[in-house]
């Protein structure tokens, strides 16, 4: 009882507080527009901007050169260069040692089709197959193997250091703690911060890639296995401790193999992690799709581009399904004296797909590779297609109405609003909403983080990314929610919608660029557009998840209350399924913030237009401010609504 | 656990076709490592290069990279030349790397260069005086959009490669408003999107570049560069602005390559000298990929045995 009057005591505090300082920032606002407000109060004088991105490029050099960072990332670049070389070969045919590639195709997708039959049956299989005789037949056959050369060395290498990682943190508290704020950083960079030191430190071209994808896929798996290991019984680890094991048996038999299955999602997490950045490791030498992505991009031939994503949309549904069908599937246990050939059925059916395929590519070359002319490639066609459709009457004046409405009356409007804001004014609204929301601590952060902001001289390319951010999140929301509700009710259009939100989050985002400039042109609408595509993926999918996972004891106590079907929704669903839809509003935001970067391709004048500029250069300091200016707003909507779901979870008896 | 190491194990076999039927290789010297970037005609001329390389006995491999980064690369010998330097859109970085050492100027091509204010044929149906600047600016209002207002709208390129656009717009007066595109891809988007309804629209553009095939169109007339156009105010027609002339329209086109290069490779390095390509073979090469379909790889292959009395004198 009295801890509670203390909370609420506590919550009435806080909401003060975030009164007082919103009433503040009105009245500072209201001084702006009437022009009595100091310059100085607006904008923190350029005089007063500390030179964040010199020290930083100090910093730099002195670790690349006087410590000799340089020299040694270069040495482990070569090594590197060596394995990528190596597959290179057996994938594609690289002209280096050991001289025995390029696979044929059909042996390929035969080993697809065996992996995917033992772990899930016809299914995965169909899939696994299918989607690499799909490739081949489409005609990004060697594209697609370059891609896949790089990817099976980063993803292993991703997974062993990120084991490696998560079993540290979690035996030793130090590292966990100096490991958690690294993370969530890392997870909240955006992607040009990761590229430019990749490039530096190892090399334009596939190292880089390589690199890039992996610091990039690691932030989970440590998470996950951490998580994991944590949540072993206590009876699985005596028991493990009474048959006399060493500590190193305890890791290697006891707790690995209890964890296997978060250990396994956070496999899942890498592999997708690395699909994601297929694309966008491209600008920085890495070969394959992606590259060839940009290229088609460039040259305006939208049909060839839709192709290729395609291809990864299916190489990722075919390594997600297989990591999770893999994360499910228990071990299998053979009797004494099972033969050999019995025990490894799939290797050796494998074995017999590699032999006989290989053999056939020799009296059949179309088994080995598919050449120009003799694919399936429809991308003129696609391209026709689109032009028609975009010639059909009505098309064009449909659009632009809602571009003239969007961008004429909302959006510009908006954001000319949010830049009069002034700074301190807009801290303390900032803060007031984390305070309200999450509570002191948070408000301190946010404090903090938005104060470093003002501070970095980036202060109105913030606002406006911010600006993007919060009007795709927010139509977003208009769209999605409602979607999700509407698709909870049965579980057919559940299950087909979640289909549709992992199609969405794997197709590669560069392609939304082309379809949302054709129909808004170069403007905020478009960038809006391209977002809120993204943005709506996480809010469908956790609205549909909360609303599923209402604990059927209270649903049943509605229905026999005489509830009807509105009432229950709103008055007991909802509610209870609030904090997981906060969730995926967080997570909104998240990927908001990661693709209103990837629309300065578009055009925008926000921070990502900067970060693109970096890129070209050797600015690294820049463009680590850059970064974090934009991990710093991520990450105080991260800390604030996280809190705030957990907070109502406890409140709800949820968790 | 054992289902799951066998599937692993089947997984990384798969890898590993049988040697019996590999080809072997018995050549070890180091590859000469070729930039390309995102725009066909550079991939095709990196690849025709490359292969009259391989004519040498040369290994050559390519690599995709960034257009202005790549400039650090040939400085440090990652990469062994560039073969696309164009003047107004490198050769700020190019002098840049120049300065700083490790790079050198391996001629230009007979190719030139021009890069500036375009607009696709059906717009000149709207505004029929074109090409001359004054004639645009009075049909400024053809090229409005719901954001600009009145004023006409001019699609220049990402702020990063730094075309002055607003600059110019200033010096002369125009009623225009710049709006930066993010990217090439974005340019063209906006040029579909006129296209399916001839809307008028001005962009920024340059040759050579597949879109001439695309859609034909024409470069917009403005005062002649002259040398000092954008120092000196004092030239051209607004005597207190800078950028109040056109780009120059005969930009220079040419090959860098690594200081090392030479010493390396002497031969190719030789040939890279002697290389030279003209303004319809560039487009020839750009043609063979953005309208025929081919791969780089095969257009050039197509190019080199189309044109064997273009190239076999630049091989010594």
């Amino acid at each position: 009882m009295v801890a509670l009057s203390k909370k609420t005591a506590e919550a009435i505090t806080c909401n003060r507080a975030a009164m007082l300082l919103l009433a503040v920032a009105v009245i500072l606002t209201t001084l702006q527009y009437a022009a009595v407000l100091p310059a100085w109060l607006h904008r923190i004088p350029d005089a007063m901007v500390p030179p964040f991105a010199a020290w930083l490029d100090v910093v730099f050099n002195f670790v690349k050169d006087d410590l000799g960072l340089l020299k040694f990332t270069r040495f482990f670049t070569e090594g590197l260069e060596n394995v990528l070389d190596t597959t290179g070969n057996i994938f594609f045919g690289k002209y280096r040692w050991p001289h025995l590639g390029p696979m044929p195709w059909t042996a390929v997708a035969g080993v697809a089709a065996v992996i995917g039959y033992s772990l899930g049956g016809w299914r995965l299989a169909l899939l696994g197959g299918g989607t690499f005789v799909w490739t081949a037949l489409i005609g990004q056959w060697n594209i697609a193997m370059e891609t896949m050369s790089v990817l099976v060395v980063a993803a292993p290498l991703a997974f062993v250091i990120g084991l490696s990682f998560g079993i540290a943190a979690w035996k030793y508290a130090w590292v966990n703690k100096a490991i958690r704020p690294v993370l969530s950083v890392l997870q909240t960079l955006p992607f040009f911060t990761y590229l430019l030191p990749a490039v530096i430190f190892f090399k334009v071209g596939p190292t880089a890639g390589a690199m890039a994808t992996i610091v990039y896929a690691i932030p989970p798996m440590i998470l996950m296995t951490t998580l994991g290991l944590q949540k072993v019984p206590l009876e699985v680890i005596e028991a493990g401790k009474m048959a006399g094991c060493t500590r190193f048996q305890m890791l290697r038999h006891v707790y690995i193999p209890s964890a296997r299955g978060d250990i396994l999602v956070g496999v899942n997490q890498v592999i997708m992690l690395c699909l994601a950045m297929v694309v966008l490791t491209a600008f920085i030498g890495m070969p394959g799709l992606g590259a060839k992505l940009l290229a088609m991009m460039g040259s305006f031939k939208l049909g060839r581009s839709l192709e290729i994503g395609i291809t990864i949309v299916l190489l990722a549904v075919t390594l997600d399904r297989m990591s999770k069908a893999w994360a499910v599937k228990q071990p299998v246990h053979f009797d004494k004296g099972t033969s050999w050939f019995c025990r490894h059925k799939t290797l050796v059916s494998a074995l017999c797909v590699i032999v006989g395929f290989t053999l056939l590519s020799k009296v059949v070359p179309i088994a080995g590779t598919i050449e120009r002319g003799q694919d399936f490639s429809q991308g003129k066609e696609l391209d026709n297609f689109i032009k028609w459709l975009l010639a059909v009457d009505g098309v064009q004046s449909v659009t632009y109405g809602i571009r003239y409405v969007l961008n004429v009356w909302v959006l510009n409007p908006f954001r000319d609003f949010m830049l009069s804001i002034p700074t301190p004014a807009m801290i303390m609204m900032v803060v007031a909403f984390a305070v309200w929301l999450g509570g002191r601590r948070q408000g301190i952060i946010a404090a903090i983080f938005f104060g470093l902001i003002a501070l970095s001289g980036w202060w109105d390319r913030s606002i406006i990314t911010l600006y993007s951010v919060l009007a795709a999140v927010s139509i977003a929301m208009l769209l999605g929610i409602p979607l999700g509700i509407w698709a909870s009710q049965s579980d057919k259009w559940s299950r087909r919608i979640l289909i549709a939100c992992d199609t969405a989050q794997t197709f590669p985002s560069f392609i939304y660029l082309i379809p949302a400039i054709m129909l808004f042109g170069i403007t905020a609408t478009a960038v809006v557009g391209s977002i809120l595509i993204f943005a709506m993926v996480p809010l469908t999918r956790y609205t549909i998840e909360g609303l599923r996972t209402v604990p059927p004891e209270m649903t049943e106590a509605a229905d026999m209350a005489g509830a009807t079907r509105m009432q229950k929704l709103v008055n007991v669903q909802l509610p209870l399924a609030l904090p997981t839809m906060a969730v995926g509003f967080n997570q909104a935001i998240m990927f908001a913030f990661f693709m209103v970067i990837i629309a300065a391709f578009i055009g925008t004048q926000d921070l990502g237009q900067e970060l693109q500029r970096t890129l070209a250069g050797t600015d690294l300091g820049k463009n680590f401010v850059l970064g974090i200016c934009v991990s710093l707003m991520a990450l105080t909507f991260d800390v604030v609504i996280m809190k705030w779901a957990t907070d109502k979870k406890h409140a709800l008896g949820l968790a | 656990m054992k289902t799951m190491t066998t599937a692993l194990t089947a997984g990384v076999l798969a890898l590993a076709p049988l040697s019996a039927f590999a080809d072997s290789h018995a050549d070890s010297s180091d590859p000469i490592v070729i930039p390309i970037h995102n725009w066909s005609s550079q991939i095709v001329m990196s690849n025709v290069v490359g292969q009259i390389l391989e004519t040498q006995g040369a290994i050559v491999e390519y690599v995709t990279t960034d257009s202005q980064a790549v400039y650090e690369s040939v400085r440090l010998g990652d990469v062994a030349m560039e073969l696309e330097v164009w003047e107004g859109a490198f050769g700020a970085s190019f002098r840049a790397a120049m300065e700083k050492g490790g790079i050198v100027d391996v001629g230009d091509h007979n190719a030139v260069t021009r890069e500036d204010w375009w607009y696709p044929m059906w717009t000149k149906d709207a505004c029929p005086g074109l090409p001359s600047w004054e004639a645009l600016n009075d049909c400024a209002a053809l090229f409005a959009t719901p954001e600009t207002g009145d004023k006409g709208r001019y699609l220049d390129g990402p702020v990063d490669w730094l075309k002055h656009g607003q600059e110019r717009v200033e010096s002369l007066d125009m009623d225009f408003v710049v709006v930066n595109a993010g990217s090439a891809a974005a340019l063209w988007a906006e040029l579909g999107a006129a296209e399916a309804e001839k809307k008028p629209i001005v962009v920024f553009n340059w040759t050579p570049n597949f879109a001439e095939a695309v859609w034909p169109g024409e470069f917009v007339e403005f005062p002649t560069w002259e040398d000092g156009c954008d120092t000196d105010p004092s030239v051209g027609p607004n005597p207190d602005a800078l950028f109040d002339c056109g780009n120059p329209a005969t930009g220079y086109l040419k090959k860098a390559a690594w200081d090392g290069m030479e010493d390396k490779w002497p031969a190719a390095f030789a040939t890279l000298e002697a290389v030279s390509f003209t303004n319809p073979q560039i487009a020839e090469m750009a043609k063979l990929v953005d309208i025929d379909e081919l791969e780089p790889k095969e257009a050039a292959e197509v190019w080199l045995e189309a044109n064997p009395g273009v190239w076999e004198t630049w091989v010594k």
